[in-house]
């Protein structure tokens, strides 16, 4: 073993230009695996802060009660679920404080959410009304880094509306707006903060008011219309939103449920991933492969010396493994080293900027690339070791 | 002197049909233990397909082939192998040395692959023969820059590294000069005469075999003398 070790050393270094060249070449191919596993980290990364970020990982709504089908055997043809009355949640809030507790929860926010209608002199405007609790404001969505004007707090009396909407209804700061809600029952608002998230529909649509505003929108003194809950790891929802349901009997939703597309996408995305580094260890594979094969015709004459002075076949097979993955190692070290240092100018995870590209120097997977180089090294290795160690020394040696 | 090496109506033949070749044709042998012998004959008369069949490198077509007992022609190619490294030295005309390693590690080479290092007491060994071959000062020499007759001496070091019963030897000054081949063959005899190794070497020039105790002339495929 360490005699066929020193014999494939001494072969690699007995042609310096070829195996530099070689190893550089498994080495781009290692970068080519990093750089692209930091890039698709990194964009997932980057699309769940954009998205998952402001969103609820798991959501608690009063169950929907099955649409009722008006002709039995005709399931097409059902009543219209009603969106004017929200359903609500009467016993709900007791279980905060408990949900709150669980392992892996950092927020939990009470919301009463309904539609009204939003005027102003001679402007209408269909909005949806979102109560939430004072302090709580950015517990889900982090309306206070998307306030342009005023503020995100919500006292009572106030609302808090997007750019776009106070645009179309030439609103300003500190104005005062009508907000009638489904249910009939009118308020007159100040609104006290404009917020600007980018993304247009929200901006033209949501309109933020305390939860006691919502209670009087809505005629609703207790209970309310929906929980959200935010994670410290949103891949978790699957596992605590049942454990919400066993415990409060209540209908918690994991994110993944809905956002179905979402995670399609970032699987699409990690599939695409895995198509390029494949290939990348595919190129390693055949190069090592195509070197080391070349390598075992050169040496034909040495291998048919060896196998006459008493070489067994599996000490030549030994040997050209070896060098496989001699190469493997050295190339995988060397592509994760410059891999490394190409990606250290990026600016990573927290704080990734539009132009440049979204790259987590954390998700290179560093190790996993010299590993599965290393493999694939020796798997290049064996089809050309085996040939070597078939050559017949009688022919070899050419007397 | 006791029978070393005996081969009874060896026959190899190449190809098949019309192109067939017989190339040994029914040859017997006896080599003893301590034989210095020359293997005479004209070219293509089979000098080194037999000295290949004797080093177990190719498997006859028919007849028997025994060495210290053992009958090789029913043994695997691991077995041979194994045999060939512990009883078989061998010296070629060309391609003889490992070209990317030093004189003392070709040397090393049957001893290092048995014991899967290369040992001190191996080591000792090795540098001793170089310097019974007059290497002394050419040990850690590559062997890319060693001269014609230097390689063949550290070739018949090798050969004897393992301390074979019998060694093989192909036409191994055919390239070499006439000082440089009589060196070399001065060195066999000295070898042959101290250890009792078996020397069969196959050879051209009657110089050569007039060194040798024994003449064995092929014709034909067989031994006619
Ligand atoms: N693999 C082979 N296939 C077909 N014919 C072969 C093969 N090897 C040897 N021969 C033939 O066998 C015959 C004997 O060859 P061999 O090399 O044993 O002769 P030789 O006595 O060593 O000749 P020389 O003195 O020229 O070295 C030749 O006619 C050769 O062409
Ligand atoms: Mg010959």
């Amino acid at each position: 073993m360490l005699y066929a070790l020193k014999i494939a050393a001494r072969y690699l270094t007995a042609s310096k230009a070829q195996t530099a060249l070689l190893i550089f070449g498994v080495a781009i191919g290692v970068f080519i695996f990093i750089f692209m596993s930091a890039l698709i980290g990194g964009l997932a990364e980057l699309i769940l802060s954009r998205t998952a970020g402001d969103m609820a990982h798991i959501s608690i709504q009063a169950e929907a009660v099955d649409p009722i089908s008006l002709l039995p055997g005709k399931p097409l043809l059902v009543q219209q679920k009603s969106s004017k009355t929200a359903s609500n949640l009467p016993t709900a809030m007791a279980f905060v404080p408990l949900i709150e507790a669980l392992p892996g929860v950092t927020a939990v926010a009470p919301e009463i959410n309904g539609s009204g209608v939003m005027t102003r002199g001679s402007q209408v405007t269909q909005v949806s009304i979102n109560g939430m609790e004072a302090g709580k404001e950015s517990a889900i969505t982090r309306l206070d880094s998307y306030i342009t004007q005023g503020t995100a707090r919500l006292g009572a009396g106030g609302v808090l509306i997007g750019q776009r909407l106070a645009d179309d209804m030439d609103l300003l700061l500190g104005q005062s707006v009508r907000l009638r809600s489904s249910n009939g029952i009118e308020m007159v608002l100040t609104v006290t903060g404009i917020y600007q998230m980018g993304q247009g529909g929200f901006d033209r649509r949501t309109a933020y008011v305390s939860i006691g505003t919502a209670r009087t929108l809505f005629a609703m003194p207790q209970g309310v219309t929906r929980i959200e809950i935010k994670l410290a790891d949103l891949y978790a929802a699957d596992t605590i939103a049942p454990q919400i349901k066993a415990m409060t009997g209540l209908n918690a939703v994991s994110w993944t449920v809905d956002g179905a597309q979402l995670l399609e996408a970032l699987s699409a995305q990690a599939q695409t991933g895995y198509f390029l580094k494949g290939f990348a260890l595919l190129t390693i594979v055949i190069g090592v492969a195509s070197a080391l094969l070349l390598s075992t015709y050169r040496r034909r004459p040495e291998i048919g010396i060896m196998r006459a002075m008493g070489a067994s076949q599996g000490f030549v097979v030994l040997v050209f493994v070896m060098q496989g993955a001699l190469v493997g190692l050295m190339g995988g070290l060397f592509g994760a080293g410059i891999g490394y240092l190409a990606l250290l100018p990026f600016p990573g995870r927290d704080n990734f900027q539009s132009g440049v590209l979204p790259i987590d120097i954390n998700q290179g997977s560093y190790g996993l690339a010299i590993l599965l180089t290393l493999i694939g090294a020796i798997l290049a290795s064996i089809w050309p070791a085996r040939s070597a160690a078939r050559v017949d020394p009688v022919e070899a040696i050419g007397q | 002197m006791t029978a070393l090496v005996e081969v009874t109506d060896l026959v190899k033949t190449f190809g098949s049909g019309e192109a067939e070749t017989r190339v040994l044709r029914g040859l017997n042998l006896t080599l003893g233990t301590g034989d210095l012998a020359a293997l005479l004959g004209p070219s293509g008369s089979g000098k080194s397909t037999l000295l290949t069949i004797l080093g177990t490198l190719m498997q006859p077509t028919s007849g028997t082939h025994h060495m210290l007992g053992v009958d090789l022609t029913t043994a695997s190619d691991p077995e041979r192998t194994q045999f060939r490294n512990l009883h078989i030295g061998f010296v070629f005309q060309f391609h003889n040395l490992l070209p990317d390693f030093t004189a003392l590690e070709n040397v090393l080479f049957p001893t290092a692959i048995r014991e899967g290092r290369e040992t001190a007491a191996a080591r000792a060994r090795g540098a001793d023969l170089l310097t019974r071959m007059g290497l002394a000062d050419r040990i850690t020499f590559p062997t890319s820059h060693l001269s014609g007759g230097q390689k063949q001496r550290v070739a018949v070091a090798r050969a004897l590294m393992n301390k074979p019963e019998l060694v093989l030897a192909d036409e191994p000054t055919g390239n070499l000069d006439r000082v440089s081949a009589m060196q070399v063959m001065d060195l066999i005899a000295q070898i042959n005469k101290d250890e009792g190794t078996t020397f069969l070497i196959s050879t051209h020039d009657e110089k050569i075999a007039a060194l040798c105790h024994r003449q064995i002339a092929v014709a034909d495929g067989q031994v006619t003398g």
